[in-house]
């Protein structure tokens, strides 16, 4: 339509006439609204975009977005986007997962991209469940958690996604929430001009099946206390009065209290290139239940230049090109031909 | 000395050896050799399943059949007038293979007291010695001693200098056959160019084994085989994933769409996978992914995105991508998946050919989810049936299978290769803007093949999204309404079977239209069923041949031709899966004959098993 041609894209442009079916109150609704709310301010053209899912109630994303789009399978939307990135590197491909769906049974493609480096952007609904089969546990919920198919307690040890991004040399990992349209906004703003595979660990509530699984982290009560939002360069405070922060003591985090002695400039700083700093912060995942538990960091925890697989792979192309013609004949016919009179 | 030539008609070799000597480049190199000079030829290698069994076991055996005439061939021959055996498990192995009268050329070396052992001959026993091969020709040589011998001024180590006993061997046939080596001295300058010792000791060796046959009295013949008559024309020798390769680089260049192939290595496709890499100047883009899943559903995200998407495997990797076939068919989008078939279930056969898998291109998904099958009977078939392939894949939106065989993949024949400009054009339209009076796109609109649009990314206006979940027609919404899903499974269905009025009617190979035995077959039986229904047709038998390349839909004049016959027989290398299919389709009491060993059927069973049917 022409005037969406001329006139600024908005939120609204984003949306499409399906009828979004998430349960009433679900997280993912907060996640939409601020994914359209971004996307008309990032200057890239709407049919430039590509949405990718796997299977799960976030996978049915792509529905609502008014772009290109592809559900898949379940936990293949990694690999269909490495294909279409690596074939069409000038899209701006996004991929919407679960955790089961990105962790479980796609966790190998999930880690492949990120050493791969695919300039494109992993949005990770964690909700600890499986939201689409009502309910059993996912390899990102806690131990001892009673599902329906845990009855007498889960006995996995749960990932730590970020630790697990790092692992597989994701080049940018971060985590925000979907109670924090502010802080998601920022982070999806983030995601996206990150050059690379990037990471981005969305805490999700389902309501229906894991309700109140972040409440720590997200309600007005308790959040300041237990969460720590990262800032490039600043201090790590936390904390109701920002009285609070972390010091590394050795390799270490520790909690001080600014108000016993210390000063800020004590205070771990935070640089998202220290690729060392970043594999701690990120094991940072203290069960906020435990007593002298660390608050749960927020942010970006890492960012890293690297190459891109479809840039290289388009340089190796356009290499082999310059160094020899496209010539079908000379290639069918080979080096060793004779002929029949 | 001056030595008589004898004509021949028809040669066998086989080249065995340990996997270690380079018996598979001796027979490529003799191979070549014969093409240049336009004898007509069909190549079978058999490669061990291990990449180094213990050195002179039974299992390292590797072996490499060439077959030439001035005749046509179709197959790579059922026995050898030649064996060169370069060890004692090497002839044990190959001993049943030999014709009655056959030469055994072997390297005295490699019957030693221990290769005799580990080839399990009993304690004191060397068939060297004994009268156990009165039947054939012995040429005993140490190949050994001479290549060391051709060697002593190199300053190289022994193991080294003993690699190039292959070359010695080959020397030593191509003054057997009356040949000039210049495609092998090329060769060598090629590989070897930048090492010179190692390719001026290639060199030494081979003109060793020439002269050797030269000046040793005790060989008083050579032989020739003169030039076939074949279809005037260029020639090349090809093999079958080179031709699968050529083939997808062709249909990519002429369908103007940028080839993307994702795989994960698998004998006997892997190739396939390796020749790809090699052509980027051509825009290939090979992709090694971290499983067949994700080989097959990259390929998705490349079609979605406007490539020509491929994925090569075998049968285990068929079985694992069968999912995400799945959502091609729901998707409908063009995808090609090349099968190299091998022996199966599990990890089955990996080295050894087996048309196992055709009944899982039919049936291996979930639901009801037809996709064409496109299948290649040899070696340089490979390349019109895959570019036959793509041209349904993209013109029909939809997945199409592709079965080669192990057989197939690695033997080779000549090919007379097409002029790029002579290849059909490949038509293809992406959808581009909305059409008249359409508000937004819609996806499952369909066209009179009941193919849908190709809309890819990046065009403006068209945004829409599609997936696995089942589709309203037309508009590409998600629907669970039970009369659309009926509607939907009818129409995908109907939409392959309609790829019947668009390919060429099946023809009949060899032989009457009507009379009393049909034999039908598909894949790499070609060459077997071609030479035994040729051979019954000489001797006055009302015996046909017709050989499918489209597998699903069958074209559309099939039952009638299988009507003209009093009986059918489809012979398979698997427990009979076409023979189900044909019996389903057309009610007719088909014959099988199975073979479920691993290696192809031979002319000569055939030839039985088609004479007692009469
Ligand atoms: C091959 C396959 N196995 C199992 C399923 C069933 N299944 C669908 S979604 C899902 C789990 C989804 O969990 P998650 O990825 O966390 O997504 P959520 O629904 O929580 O957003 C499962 C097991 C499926 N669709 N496909
Ligand atoms: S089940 Fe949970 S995750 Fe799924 S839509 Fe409902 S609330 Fe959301
Ligand atoms: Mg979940």
């Amino acid at each position: 339509m022409a005037e969406t041609l001329t006139a600024p894209l908005t939120a609204k442009d984003f949306a499409t006439d399906q009828e979004v079916r998430w349960c009433p109150g679900c997280g993912d609704y907060s996640i939409l609204a601020q994914v359209q709310k971004v996307m008309p301010t990032l200057g890239i053209p709407r049919e430039n975009i590509v949405i990718i899912s796997g299977i799960g109630c976030s996978s049915r994303f792509p529905y609502y977005m008014n772009t290109y789009g592809m559900h898949s399978i379940h936990g293949r939307a990694t690999a269909v986007a490495s294909g279409l990135k690596a074939s069409r590197p000038e899209l701006s491909v996004w991929i919407v997962t679960g955790d089961g769906d990105s962790l479980s049974i796609g966790g190998n493609h999930t880690i492949h991209l990120l050493r791969r480096n695919f300039d494109v952007n992993i949005l990770l609904f964690n909700n600890q469940i499986y939201g689409l089969t009502k309910g059993q546990y996912s390899p990102t919920s806690e131990e001892n958690k009673v599902t329906k198919s845990t009855p007498f307690g889960s006995i996995d040890h749960p990932f730590n996604p970020l630790a697990l991004a790092m692992g597989a040399d994701a080049t940018f990992v971060a985590r925000t929430m979907d109670r924090d349209p502010k802080h998601l906004q920022a982070m999806l703003l983030r995601t996206n001009q990150h050059k690379g595979a990037s990471f981005l660990e969305i805490y999700q509530n389902c309501n229906i099946f894991n309700d109140g699984a972040f409440e720590t982290f997200t309600e007005k009560s308790s959040k300041a206390q237990e969460t720590l939002f990262l800032e490039q360069g600043k201090p790590l405070r936390f904390g109701a009065a920002n009285d609070k922060g972390l010091k590394l003591d050795g390799f270490n985090p520790k909690v001080i209290n600014l108000d016993e002695g210390h000063s800020a400039d004590d205070l771990w700083i935070h640089d998202e290139k220290d690729i060392y700093k970043a594999q701690i912060l990120t094991r940072i995942f203290d069960d906020p239940k435990m007593e002298g538990h660390l608050p749960r960091p927020f942010g970006v925890f890492y960012e890293a230049d690297r190459p891109c697989y479809e840039e290289v792979m388009a340089l190796q192309i356009e290499d082999a090109k310059a160094r020899k013609a496209a010539d079908l004949d000379k290639l069918l016919r080979g080096n060793e031909v004779w002929t029949i009179a | 000395m001056i030595r008589k030539q004898e004509v021949l008609n028809d040669v066998v070799i086989k080249f065995a050896g340990d996997s270690g000597d380079g018996m598979q480049l001796t027979g490529t190199q003799f191979t070549n050799n014969t093409a240049l000079l336009g004898i007509d030829l069909s190549t079978f290698p058999d490669f061990p399943a291990e990449i180094r069994a213990p050195l002179g076991t039974l299992p390292g055996v590797s072996g490499f059949q060439l077959r030439f005439s001035s005749d046509r061939v179709y197959t790579p021959g059922d026995a050898c007038d030649v064996l060169v055996a370069m060890n004692a498990a090497a002839l044990k192995v190959n001993l049943t293979a030999i014709k009655k009268g056959g030469k055994i050329i072997v390297n005295t070396d490699g019957f030693d007291s221990k290769n005799l052992r580990l080839a399990n001959y009993p304690e004191g026993e060397n068939p060297l010695e004994n009268d156990s091969l009165s039947n054939y020709e012995v040429i005993k040589m140490d190949v050994t001693k001479m290549t060391r011998e051709a060697l002593k001024e190199f300053s190289m180590g022994m193991k080294e200098k003993d690699r190039a006993k292959n070359m010695f061997v080959l020397g030593f046939l191509y003054w057997m056959y009356g040949r000039d080596m210049d495609n092998t001295l090329t060769f060598l300058k090629d590989k070897f160019g930048k090492k010179q010792d190692i390719f001026d000791s290639n060199v030494k060796v081979l003109q060793a084994g020439y002269n050797y046959g030269d000046t040793t009295e005790a060989f008083g013949t050579t032989y020739k085989v003169e030039k076939a008559k074949m279809q005037a024309g260029s020639y090349r020798s090809m093999m079958g994933n080179q031709a699968i390769s050529y083939g997808l680089i062709a249909a990519s260049q002429k369908s103007g769409l940028p080839l993307f192939l994702g795989s994960y290595p698998i004998t006997p496709a892997s190739d396939i996978l390796h020749e790809l890499a090699r052509h980027k100047n051509f825009g290939v883009r090979t992709f090694q992914a971290e499983d067949e899943i994700a080989a097959i559903t990259s390929a998705i995200g490349a079609a979605y995105g406007g490539s020509l998407g491929v994925t090569t495997t075998s049968g285990p990797g068929m079985a694992l991508k069968a999912e995400a076939m799945g959502l091609a068919v729901m998707l409908e989008i063009p995808l090609i998946i090349i099968d190299v078939q091998r022996g199966g279930p599990s990890t089955g056969l990996p080295t050894k050919t087996e048309q196992s898998d055709l009944l899982q291109a039919y049936y291996g998904r979930n639901g009801e989810c037809p996709m064409p099958v496109v299948s290649a009977s040899t070696p340089a078939d490979c390349f019109d049936a895959v570019y036959e392939a793509v041209r349904i894949s993209v013109q029909h939106m939809t997945p199409v299978i592709f079965l080669s065989d192990g057989y197939i993949a690695n033997g080779a024949e000549p090919w007379k290769f097409p002029k790029a400009e002579d290849l059909p054009p490949i038509h293809l339209k992406f959808k581009t803007e909305l059409g008249d009076g359409e508000e937004k796109l819609q996806p499952y609109l369909r066209d009179e093949k009941l193919a849908r649009p190709w809309a890819i990314p990046g065009t403006p206006g068209l945004e829409h999204r599609i997936g696995g979940l089942e589709k309203q027609n037309v508009t590409g919404n998600i629907s669970y309404e039970p009369e659309n899903h009926q509607l939907m499974v009818k129409i995908r269905q109907e939409k392959v079977d309609k790829i019947a009025n668009y390919i060429a009617e099946q023809k009949i190979d060899n032989g009457p239209e009507k009379g009393k035995i049909l034999v039908l077959g598909w894949g790499s039986t070609y060459g077997a069923i071609k030479s035994a229904v040729a051979e019954l047709l000489a001797q006055g038998h009302p015996v046909a041949h017709a050989h499918l390349r489209h597998v699903r839909p069958f074209p559309k004049n099939l039952g009638d031709i299988i009507k003209n016959y009093d009986k059918v027989l489809i012979p398979e290398i698997n427990n009979g899966q076409l023979i189900k299919i044909i019996r389903d389709v057309y009610f007719v009491d088909a014959k099988g004959y199975n073979k479920i060993m691993g290696i192809p059927i031979t002319k000569t069973e055939l030839v039985e098993v088609i004479k007692e049917m009469l």
